[in-house]
């Protein structure tokens, strides 16, 4: 019953996570131990506190427990939590620091505004409540977060009658006015459809820089981890199966099982090359190939962006094809072919490089293809997302 | 027309004005803790404030006479406090009120706040709310109806009290005398009129009452998460 918290292990050796953190000593550490009935959940992970961290892994992996932990809602929880030294847990020392004296904002699936105020009102709910304190987040105003979310037209608004991607819009402005030390978004997009991702997109990978609060941002979603987080904690069964940068944590095969498989994707980190204004193009190099992509505005030649590409729009050929529609075709060599014989279709990893794609075709092509490991072949890419963050 | 004594009615709306005012005070913190807790007490404490529900009245009117009697350690403390007897005294029926209506105040209050659910008040924690303060900015706007509702009812069913009233505070003139034992004396005493008059009235004014419940009560916004 008992854990033993070891509270020095959990920290890791000093150094090897603060690479990543410019901040020195800012970080959150958590080693905690939640029991349910036929689920358990067992994390220790020091996450440096900064930039955003994807907590990623299917339903039922123990997300939301983790987050509920942080956050002082589960009351089952034992161990340690401290973020930069702040202990919000210590079930030794009989520290349990209840939800409300915890710096953390937060976003919940359902949004969750106060359905009696308005827009404004559930603004000014956070905003009364958060006396400004020392640190980065202090400096946020009313004022920012209605200019950066765009709520002005959505103040006077009640939340019954807001959409769900304006409703997660105000939580969002209203856990950031609690003027958090740690925000986390618990699957902010998971309730809305397509069109309303691709509306609220934009704003998330917007805040982290706007606000430059550190973020754990909880998703089952290999896309949305793939833009918008710089490391990746995976989760699976209550454990962590992986953590660190997000292309590295990504490009490992072993998570195949986690993601579904039509969300299999490899993240790429492209330079930009040149822009065309002619057919409205941006020239992206990647290992010594080029890519195309629609014109990308904010990016200056020589910077970086970074690139998701689902396995199930990539196609091989073992030469490369006459023209097609297809403009970006990049060379390789296969380096392992998975066939499941349960289905019709292979999962094939090809090495471009530095950089690794992943293509999804059917076990038939394989077979026709006469694909083998080591062989060269060349992948046609289809679609690619964009990542449009300035300046990462 | 003969016109009866308006002092029973005058005295029944103020009781039932103040057992609704002291229930309040009372019911709401037992209506929250029931509604959240995980104690094994909760259904001994549930079963306790459903009893008056299943009671005869005139079983828990016996029992408050004994407690409230000058020998019984309430009813002595009262008399050494107060220099005058619980018993047939308008405070001993407002302790009798209060016990016997307890049910109507909790019940729906307790309804309220469990239909509320944990969402919104972890959303009002994760904004540094303090319990108390959460549980006044967010519980209770959002349970406006059902504060209503146990008003009204508790309201109401102390109005229309008669068996703990006898018991306990008897039939005194201007002290004890409530408009349901008043209606009884009349008819006791073959006087029909006055008895007309009275139960007409309170008719009246328990239908309006209700009219107004319910319209007001259309108009609160209905909060669903």
């Amino acid at each position: 019953m008992s854990p033993e918290p070891d509270a020095m292990g959990i920290a890791g050796p000093e150094g090897s996570g603060s690479a990543a953190s410019p901040v020195l000593g800012a970080r959150l550490e958590v080693d905690v131990q939640v029991a349910f009935e036929g689920f358990d959940l067992e994390v220790g992970q020091a996450i440096p506190a900064t930039g955003v961290t994807a907590v990623f892994g299917p339903s039922g992996s123990g997300k939301t427990t983790l987050l509920r932990s942080l956050l002082g809602f589960e009351t089952r929880s034992r161990g340690r939590i401290a973020l930069n030294g702040d202990v919000w847990l210590d079930s030794e020392a009989g520290v349990a620091v209840p939800p409300h004296r915890r710096p953390v904002g937060c976003t919940f699936q359902d949004g969750r505004l106060f359905p009696h105020l308005d827009v404004e009102g559930n603004l000014g709910y956070a905003d009364r409540r958060s006396a400004p304190a020392p640190g980065v987040a202090a400096s946020i105003t009313r004022d920012d977060v209605v200019d950066a979310l765009d709520l002005g037209p959505l103040l006077d608004r009640r939340p019954g009658t807001l959409s769900g991607g304006e409703r997660q819009r105000a939580a969002l402005g209203r856990a950031l006015l609690s003027r958090p030390r740690l925000l986390l978004l618990d699957e902010p997009l998971s309730a809305l459809d397509r069109r309303r991702k691709a509306e609220i997109m934009p704003y998330l990978l917007a805040l982290h820089s706007r606000f430059g609060i550190p973020t754990l941002y909880v998703s089952h979603a290999v896309d949305e981890v793939a833009l918008l987080a710089d490391r990746v904690l995976v989760l699976a069964d209550g454990r962590v199966q992986a953590f660190g940068g997000t292309v590295e944590v990504l490009e490992q095969l072993d998570l195949a099982p986690l993601t579904e498989r039509f969300q299999a994707a490899a993240v790429l980190e492209a330079t930009v090359g040149a822009h065309d204004d002619e057919y409205r193009l941006t020239w992206l190099d990647l290992d010594g190939q080029r890519l195309s992509v629609p014109r990308i505005e904010h990016l200056a030649v020589g910077e970086s962006a970074r690139l998701l590409v689902r396995s199930r729009d990539v196609s091989l050929a073992t030469e490369r094809p006459s023209p097609t529609s297809i403009r970006n075709v990049l060379s390789g060599v296969l380096v392992s072919l998975q066939q499941d014989e349960s289905t019709a279709f292979a999962e094939a990893t090809v090495d471009l490089g530095s950089h690794r794609l992943r293509a999804r075709i059917t076990r038939a092509s394989a077979a026709e293809l006469g694909l083998t490991v080591g062989s060269p072949v060349f992948a046609l890419l289809k679609s690619v997302s964009l990542d449009t963050r300035a300046g990462r | 027309m003969n016109l009866p004594e308006l002092g029973p009615l005058w005295l029944s709306l103020q009781l039932a004005a103040a057992a609704t005012a002291v229930l309040l005070v009372l019911g709401t913190p037992l209506a929250w803790w029931l509604s959240g807790t995980r104690s094994r007490l909760k259904p001994v404490i549930e079963a306790v404030t459903a009893l008056p529900l299943v009671l005869p009245p005139t079983v828990l009117g016996f029992y408050l006479l004994l407690l409230m009697s000058p020998r019984s350690w309430l009813g002595g403390l009262w008399v050494e406090v107060t220099d005058t007897t619980l018993t047939f005294s308008f405070a001993g029926l407002l302790i009798a009120s209060v016990v016997y209506s307890l049910p109507f105040m909790v019940q729906p209050l307790q309804a309220a706040f469990e239909s509320l659910g944990r969402g919104p008040l972890e959303a009002a924690a994760a904004l540094r709310a303090s319990p108390l303060d959460a549980f006044l900015t967010v519980a209770a706007p959002l349970s406006l109806r059902g504060f209503l509702t146990a008003a009204v009812l508790t309201f109401a069913h102390t109005i229309g009290e008669f068996g703990v009233v006898l018991m306990v505070g008897g039939n005194i003139p201007g002290k004890t005398r409530v408009i349901s034992i008043a209606i009884y004396e009349h008819v006791e005493t073959l006087r029909y009129a006055e008895a007309h008059t009275l139960a007409a009235g309170l008719l009246l004014f328990a239908f309006v009452v209700l009219v107004f419940v319910y319209v007001f009560n259309r108009r609160l916004p209905v909060h669903v998460a």
